[in-house]
């Protein structure tokens, strides 16, 4: 299987390039949350997905969309490693791949949690951040690990 | 059936409505429910049969859900056997259907489900938690922790009559990776495997199922003025049907794919949606609304130091708007009286969406009307209030 390599040259064309086409890709499609970027086993992920660097280049979004009509945001630091991620659409991504190693602690942290509140997903480890919201058919939510986020971007950046 | 009942204190406004009365009109009340704790649970008791038979429940403590779609009964409150279904390899159906919160586990069967005066006949419904069905796949709990008990869920069932009419729609009705796995047929009870679901057998609305009064519903709960022990209202089916349920001066908002409007606040947009299954106005961040989050005890809720007024604009599809104003006052001040369940004033953060829960509800007739169906106000779906 071809691993993701983001050359350097490739890079310098892409910060003036954005490259079209989300496509509907066989699981798994996307980074895992706190990994290096190329854990992205499919390689047609990156050929087609859509690259977006922001202006401020202290890190790259990969947006995908997922065989089931969610779009889901890869937040990529300038060392290449995934620090956060964000979803919305009719269904939620698979939580075990989208976490990884961090599923575990995800679930403790949910199975510990207080379940008066039943609008949405609150956990906060202390490095973990996961929330998320909707309804039945609607999912918005979001994931984060505090020890990767690059210095300079808030939590509120990541939408 | 009437509905359950604390005191409610002298000091408060809040009451029942006079109650709508017809075959259309079945009783909710907003109470601490099944589990004696739940905040802002708005509840109804559903007769369920055996198709074609007499053999017929009554589960209380169930959830009334404008956020899903379809019937789930915790296996441990229904004494009722019901027709197993079948894929068509002949295998048992067994669901995993994916809410916000997790997931729940069991078996597809087919009821009758009598709701007020309305009937609905050989409807695929959820039980959660059969014992003979007790292993949830990996591919399930990769998408929420499994909620399969009274004191995971907080109610005996959930009553989903939202804006959808099945519970998951075309996507699992397809192979492939574009199948969100919600329907697994089960040779054996740990051999389970993901398949694709024709639509008329997903779990559906019920409402959707009735004769007459399809349409949609109306939920209506009096005014809230303070926190109380608990409220009545009524659910009624239908919309501009009968006499107690036309539109009046409620405006139509039509939704988009995702059953969603926009609310604008601050001048930003999000998704936003009416819920009666989400137990406060939940919306944002702290960083975003300037409420302070509650710690950790009251995780999942705001905890002002003082009450905090916000407002909000909702924007339907059709570009209908309207301005909502609330106020959000301490959670844990709020939960501080033991003898209260309903708290009109109970809000807590929701990354990204504005959830209208619970609380919008009070002292408005609101109005779901489902995909695809006809009402004078149009086709739906949309909201109107």
């Amino acid at each position: 299987m071809l691993k993701l390599r983001i050359s350097d040259g490739l890079h310098m064309v892409a910060r003036k390039v954005i490259l079209c086409g989300l496509i509907s890709l066989p699981l798994p499609l996307f980074a895992t949350l706190g990994e290096d970027v190329s854990s992205v086993q499919s390689d047609q992920a990156h050929i087609n997905a859509q690259l977006r660097i922001l202006p401020s280049q202290s890190y790259s979004i990969h947006e995908l969309r997922s065989p089931t009509g969610t779009t889901v945001r890869e937040f990529v630091s300038p060392a290449g490693a995934v620090f956060g991620v964000t979803w919305r659409g009719p269904f939620s991504p698979d939580l075990r791949q989208l976490l990884g190693t961090h599923f575990e602690e995800y679930v403790q942290a949910v199975s510990a949690a207080s379940n008066h509140s039943r609008g949405g997903i609150h956990v906060d480890t202390g490095d973990l951040v996961f929330e998320s919201g909707g309804h039945m058919r609607f999912i918005t939510g979001r994931a984060y690990l505090r020890s990767k986020m690059p210095s300079g971007v808030a939590s509120d950046d990541l939408r | 059936m009437l509905p359950g009942c604390g005191g409610s204190k002298a000091s408060n406004a809040s009451s029942s409505s006079s109650p709508a009365s017809g075959t259309n009109v079945q009783a909710i009340t907003v109470n601490a429910g099944p589990t004696g704790n739940y905040a802002n649970g708005l509840f109804t008791s559903v007769t369920v049969c055996a198709p074609g038979t007499s053999n017929c429940q009554t589960v209380s403590g169930v959830l009334v859900d404008t956020g899903s779609y379809g019937l789930r009964v915790l296996s441990s409150a229904l004494k009722l056997s019901l027709p197993q279904q079948n894929d068509s390899g002949g295998n048992p159906v067994v669901e995993c259907a994916q809410f916000v919160l997790g997931i729940t586990w069991g078996p597809v069967k087919t009821a009758e489900i009598k709701l007020g005066g309305e009937q609905a006949n050989s409807v695929p419904v959820e039980v959660i938690g059969d014992p003979a069905y007790s292993t949830v796949p990996a591919g399930c709990s990769g998408h929420g922790t499994p909620q399969q008990t009274l004191a995971a869920l907080g109610a005996n069932g959930i009553l989903g009559v939202g804006s959808f009419i099945a519970d998951c729609g075309s996507a699992c009705a397809a192979s492939g990776s574009g199948n969100p796995g919600f329907y697994y047929g089960c040779p054996t009870a740990s051999s389970c495997q993901i398949i694709a679901e024709p639509v008329s057998q997903q779990v559906q609305n019920p409402v959707a199922f009735f004769a007459a009064d399809n349409n949609g519903v109306m939920v209506q709960l009096p005014a809230v003025s303070a926190s109380t022990a608990s409220v009545s209202g009524s659910l009624v089916f239908g919309i501009g049907t009968q006499s107690n349920n036309s539109l009046g001066g409620a405006k139509v908002f039509k939704l988009d794919n995702f059953g969603n409007f926009t609310t604008t606040y601050k001048s930003k947009a999000y998704p936003g949606f009416l819920d009666t299954g989400s137990n406060a106005y939940f919306f944002l961040d702290s960083a975003t609304t300037g409420i302070t989050d509650c710690p950790s005890q009251e995780n999942g809720f705001y905890c002002p130091s003082s009450p905090a007024s916000v407002s909000a604009t909702n924007t339907g599809a059709n570009s209908t708007s309207s301005n909502v104003s609330f106020t959000v006052d301490n959670a844990a001040t709020l939960f501080a009286n033991a003898t209260d369940s309903v708290f009109p004033t109970l809000a807590g953060p929701n990354a990204g969406a504005f959830d209208w829960g619970l609380p919008f509800f009070f002292g408005r007739n609101v109005f779901t009307a489902i995909e695809t169906k006809s009402t004078p106000g149009g086709t739906g779906p949309f909201w109107a209030y």
